[in-house]
């Protein structure tokens, strides 16, 4: 009930958690793996939101999955040609501004806002937010969807810049973990993927290896 | 959680008017971070302090910590009026009861007082109520009423709207066996971490801490709150 009078004020917010965090030498993005409908129908256990848009320039959606996935297409072959144009990989900014420009332009027909992360040549690791009504803002560290309404405390408390990659993955996995433990839309796996200079690495930690807390 | 929905779409008795401030047809609410954690000996409970009329805050320095007996107190949530009106009635009921008995209360039955009065009275009231306090034959207790009339007996509770933002937070710095400082800690960087996130909470943090030996209250302005990297 509350989240139909919710979605109807704020718009629709896809029952998830993601997040992307820079640490010291690249990024983490991160997000469960739960897709439902409605909030009493899981209809995937494991889905990966996490969109490869160039080789070190990924992506997570938070709004509606049809809008996101349009979006992406969109943007992975923008960025494939404007790579090849240049005779480079493309800037993180780039990719974002991609995105935020698809969302501006067509802010009343789209639902969708964007986490990019990655790490370019230029400026090393990045973390860009795309909003749903298309601002595009470059911040240390950001969450979305759904689930990060509870753990806005946790990572604004444990947040510290220049993580070394063991303690941003320990942060990342809590916050997910935290997240997936409130919101019953977001739920299955972690799936993370770490960016730096030498590529992108994928890790997924299934539910019996999470973090448990006191009450569990 | 039912009890974080701040309302803030009341009755309109007024349409849009150039002459007076559109927060003057809305309800005031508490719309709010609350909290309550049970340590050995006692309780914590703590509060922002911030009371608004639509985006106007019509209180900046409210105390939401409520005396209900000499060592029960409870928090409020939710529309302001109605949280006064429970707790003044249940404070006379309490009253009167202890007096029959002629012995301290029990926090059980100041939090069962709530229930009825918030179950029974479920379709017209909004109030999300933790009651907490201590009492010879439980110690230190904490039960959460919140929006519904439900009642629950819970180590550590949180409550109102900035609430949702400090359930991570919560959940994983929360351990049995804390002593009274560690919880005054816990629940002084709770309180902040919502009151940064929540345009509903603000202000001065208000804790107390009940025990066998009394109640101590304190007050942390802003400028003394816990800093975190990020704010």
């Amino acid at each position: 009930m509350d989240r139909y009078f919710d979605q109807s004020i704020k718009g629709v917010s896809t029952g998830t958690t993601i997040l992307a965090v820079k640490f010291n030498g690249g990024v983490i993005i991160g997000s469960d793996s739960r897709a439902s409908m409605g909030g009493s129908y899981v209809s995937s256990k494991t889905i990966n939101k996490l969109i490869q848009v160039h080789d070190r320039i990924f992506c997570c959606i938070a709004g509606s999955l049809a809008d996101a996935q349009a979006v992406t297409k969109m943007a992975k072959f923008q960025l494939s040609f404007h790579s090849i144009q240049m005779e480079s990989p493309p800037l993180v900014k780039a990719a974002a501004s991609v995105m935020k420009e698809l969302c501006y332009s067509n802010k009343d027909e789209l639902q969708a806002g964007f986490i990019t992360a990655g790490w370019d040549r230029k400026k090393g690791p990045q973390v860009y937010t795309v909003s749903l009504g298309g601002m595009l803002l470059s911040q240390p560290f950001t969450i979305g969807g759904s689930g990060s309404t509870y753990i806005y405390g946790y990572v604004d408390s444990k947040y510290k810049p220049d993580m070394s990659r063991e303690e941003c993955l320990q942060f990342a996995t809590n916050a997910i973990a935290l997240a997936m433990g409130r919101d019953n839309v977001s739920g299955g796996v972690v799936h993370l993927v770490v960016i730096t200079e030498d590529g992108a690495e994928h890790v997924v930690i299934p539910g019996d290896k999470l973090p448990k807390f006191h009450d569990e | 959680m039912a009890a974080t929905a701040a309302m803030g779409f009341p009755q309109h008795l007024s349409s849009f008017n150039d002459l007076v401030p559109e927060w003057t047809s809305r309800e005031v609410s508490t719309g709010t971070t609350i909290m309550a954690v049970e340590f050995d000996g006692g309780v914590v409970m703590g509060a922002d302090s911030r009371t608004t009329t639509g985006a106007y805050i019509a209180n900046r320095v409210t105390d939401k910590l409520t005396p209900i007996h000499d060592q029960i107190f409870c928090c409020r949530s939710g529309s302001a009026a109605d949280t006064q009106a429970i707790a003044d009635a249940v404070t006379y009921q309490l009253g009167f009861h202890s007096i029959e008995l002629d012995e301290p209360p029990l926090v059980q039955t100041a939090a069962n007082l709530f229930k009825d009065m918030c179950y029974r009275y479920r379709e017209e009231l909004m109030a999300g109520i933790i009651v907490a306090g201590w009492d010879k034959r439980r110690g230190g207790q904490v039960y959460t009423v919140p929006v519904g009339g439900m009642l629950t007996r819970q180590p550590v509770s949180v409550g109102g709207s900035g609430s949702s933002y400090i359930y991570g937070y919560v959940d994983s710095n929360y351990r049995t066996g804390m002593s009274k400082e560690e919880c005054l800690r816990f629940a002084a960087g709770a309180l902040s971490l919502a009151m940064e996130r929540d345009g509903s909470s603000g202000g001065v943090v208000r804790l107390a801490v009940i025990s066998e030996q009394g109640v101590e209250r304190q007050v942390i302005l802003g400028n003394q709150l816990p800093k975190f990297s990020t704010l």
